[in-house]
């Protein structure tokens, strides 16, 4: 045996690792759960082109002109044919050739059908010639960072720490606890600290593991932007999963069975789950609780990495909520060492 | 209970005490502690919110020793032991292992001793091998991991999981988990308890190879043919006191004769009488020379006899001459469990 393998430190945290590893619903959740749901809300919330729009026409020569606008695409038909397909839905407009000009069927209380109309005129009096009276010309706005998927990338992460520092420190420590392995290691000479730190950095591996997989994946799938600095970002990630993990060990400070320690775990998160802006801006409570909903963690967490993500804001003009995050990893600690039932 | 002012008589049997230790002998090992005793507890007291758990407890414990705690669960053989360990701290009282005590020398003592506890379940994803090495790692000196495999007979199970062994093999990796220190002093808390009995069988080979390298042992258990086959003395323990101290054929001796004669009786008529017993003459028993003592419990007599071959056709003519008919007739060898028998009126594992 190398010194290693004797430094009771390693072996608490590898003891942590292997754990985790061999714990299969656990990688779900850690890795694969905050993926899937940044994919699924991707896809629901994903900017979309504009539609192309279904219209018809009674001859070969309107369906021309028609086709010439890329919001439109055109089929020609008869007039009985056409307003079965209007019936139907299959269409939205139908252009009819009259010997004194154009008529337009369609119904207009369907907005598309309205914005169909007016495409559809343009398209076929610009075919007949008509020259635009003053020059125009479209600049879109597809900049990325202000979608949605940009907002909630943050919170998703921050929700993500949350969920597995709480789960994994309260669970592990209140099934040891159970199951009398706690008593057992406080009979033996292991060192106290090292089984609490033994959590904590085997917490920070996973981490590194969790957060570069969630933020990689967003990245190169949705593009979210990252307009601060890696470093700072890094940073705010260890504080946050720092600070769960103190309140992870609070809750589990003196719970005697899983069912204790999940209904604390609930009564804690739940509160945030709801209040502090994972999936919409948390400024949207009223004034009155404002000051509720900027104490809690995962608001000041998340409002950090949303600023050094899509604002690029420094730590220094961040100042509230790191001091909040710190105030969260220093209490609950301190708290728990006190009172932390040991068999 | 919990009312109780004077407990000065623990261990009725105090005198035979020194001669027990003398017999004991002297450890093989090479250990390093002086020549006091490596356990002493004088006066322990602890109460819990509804019973008084361990009454007024004196013992020592010599070097080298197998030392058992015998009683029925909630004797308080638990508390006593975690009190030892250092896990429970008594409100009264004095503790003193190894010449060192908890409120003082807790690092040294951790370092000194080996602990298995009841019920402790180690995690079933871990291997053995990486359980072991996590205790092992605990520890400034001890034996390597590979020698506390092969002493708890783990080799085969070595890269099995904890989750897929057999309650015997638990047991011994707890055991294992308890030795990897090296400890002078080792404390085993109803190490059998739920075991079948090949298992409990092997669990006992494993603690007689422990006592042959000369460590001092402590356990606790509510077998009685456990107490009587590990332990070189037991304390009988009984609502937090030890009501007997000895080694097993000195306790064994205090029955009175080495064979407990046990018979029911009726008058032969029908109906015999409404207990569906029928009275015995007592006197008339006890009368004979090699009968010790009797005592009858719902039906069933008990008598200890020190002559078997003499006693029994003397049993069998008194009855008859009483004009009963025996409806049972059974004979064993004196037990600890007809120790506490007599001392109690209870069995042991009446609950």
């Amino acid at each position: 045996m190398n010194k290693l393998e004797l430094s009771s430190l390693y072996q608490l945290t590898l003891v942590r690792f292997r754990l985790i590893l061999r714990e299969p619903e656990a990688i779900f959740w850690i890795f694969i759960f905050p993926i899937l749901l940044a994919v699924g809300l991707g896809i629901a919330f994903r900017n979309r082109p504009a539609d192309v729009l279904q219209v018809g026409a009674t001859t070969t020569q309107l369906t021309q002109a028609l086709a010439a606008d890329k919001g439109l695409t055109a089929a020609t038909m008869d007039e009985a044919a056409g307003t079965h397909a209007l019936a139907t839905g299959s269409i939205l407009l139908l252009a009819i050739q009259r010997p004194e000009g154009v008529a337009y069927k369609y119904d207009d209380t369907n907005p598309d059908a309205r914005s169909a109309r007016l495409l559809a005129d343009q398209a076929i009096q610009t075919a007949a010639g008509r020259r635009e009276a003053v020059h125009a010309e479209n600049q879109l706005v597809r900049e990325t960072g202000s979608r949605y998927i940009d907002f909630v990338v943050p919170g998703l992460l921050g929700m993500n720490l949350m969920g597995s520092a709480m789960w994994g420190l309260g669970f592990s420590i209140v099934e040891a606890r159970q199951k009398k392995l706690l008593k057992r290691m406080v009979a033996s000479p292991m060192k106290r600290w090292q089984y609490l730190v033994s959590f904590l950095l085997s917490r920070l591996a996973m981490l590194v593991i969790e957060v570069v997989a969630f933020l990689g994946f967003t990245r190169l799938a949705f593009g979210v932007p990252f307009r601060g600095s890696l470093a700072e970002l890094g940073l705010l990630c260890v504080l946050t999963s720092l600070a769960f993990s103190a309140m992870g060990l609070l809750v589990a400070s003196r719970a005697k069975t899983m069912e204790a320690v999940s209904g604390l775990m609930n009564l804690v998160m739940l509160p945030m789950w709801i209040l502090s802006g994972v999936f919409f801006s948390a400024s949207r409570f009223p004034a009155v609780i404002q000051p509720v909903v900027r104490a809690l963690p995962l608001t000041a967490a998340i409002d950090a990495m949303r600023g050094n993500m899509l604002q690029g804001m420094n730590l220094g003009q961040m100042i509230a909520p790191v001091g909040i995050l710190l105030a969260w990893i220093v209490v609950p600690f301190a708290v728990s060492l006190r009172i932390f039932r040991w068999r | 209970m919990t009312d109780g002012t004077k407990h000065a008589g623990t261990g009725m049997r105090d005198g035979r005490e020194s001669a027990v230790a003398a017999a004991a002998g002297e450890p093989t090992g090479s250990r390093s502690q002086g020549n006091g005793p490596t356990l002493l507890l004088r006066g322990l007291r602890k109460a819990f919110v509804d019973v008084q758990a361990v009454d007024g407890l004196d013992l020592e414990v010599a070097r080298g020793e197998c030392f058992g705690l015998l009683g029925p669960n909630g004797a308080g053989k638990t508390t006593t032991i975690e009190i030892c360990e250092g896990l429970t701290v008594p409100e009264e009282g004095t503790v003193e292992l190894l010449g060192l005590n908890w409120r003082t020398g807790a690092n040294e003592l951790r370092q000194r001793i080996g602990i298995q506890l009841q019920e402790t379940q180690f995690p079933d994803k871990l291997t053995v091998e990486e359980t072991l090495r996590l205790f092992r790692s605990f520890f400034k000196g001890g034996i390597s991991v590979e020698e506390s495999i092969r002493t708890a007979q783990l080799d085969e199970k070595r890269h099995s999981r904890v989750g897929g062994l057999s309650g015997g093999q638990k047991q011994r990796l707890a055991m294992a988990c308890a030795l990897v220190g090296d400890p002078e002093l080792l404390f085993l808390d109803e190490p059998t308890t739920g075991l079948d009995p090949q298992a409990r069988r092997h669990l006992w080979d494993l603690v007689d190879g422990l006592k042959q390298a000369g460590r001092t042992i402590i356990l606790t258990t509510h077998y009685m043919e456990e107490a009587e086959r590990l332990c070189d003395r037991v304390a009988i323990m009984d609502h937090g006191r030890v009501i007997a101290l000895g080694t097993p054929q000195q306790l064994i001796a205090t029955v009175g004769g080495e064979d407990i004669v046990e018979f029911a009786v009726s008058t032969g008529e029908a109906g015999g009488d409404e207990m569906g017993h029928a009275a015995v003459d007592a006197a008339e028993l006890t009368a004979i020379p090699s009968v010790q003592s009797h005592r009858v419990d719902d039906g069933l007599h008990q008598l200890s006899v020190s002559e078997l071959h003499t006693a029994v056709p003397r049993i069998f003519a008194a009855l008859r001459a009483q004009g009963l008919h025996l409806s049972e007739f059974r004979t064993h060898s004196a037990t600890l469990e007809d120790v506490f028998v007599r001392l109690t009126g209870r069995n042991l594992r009446d609950e």
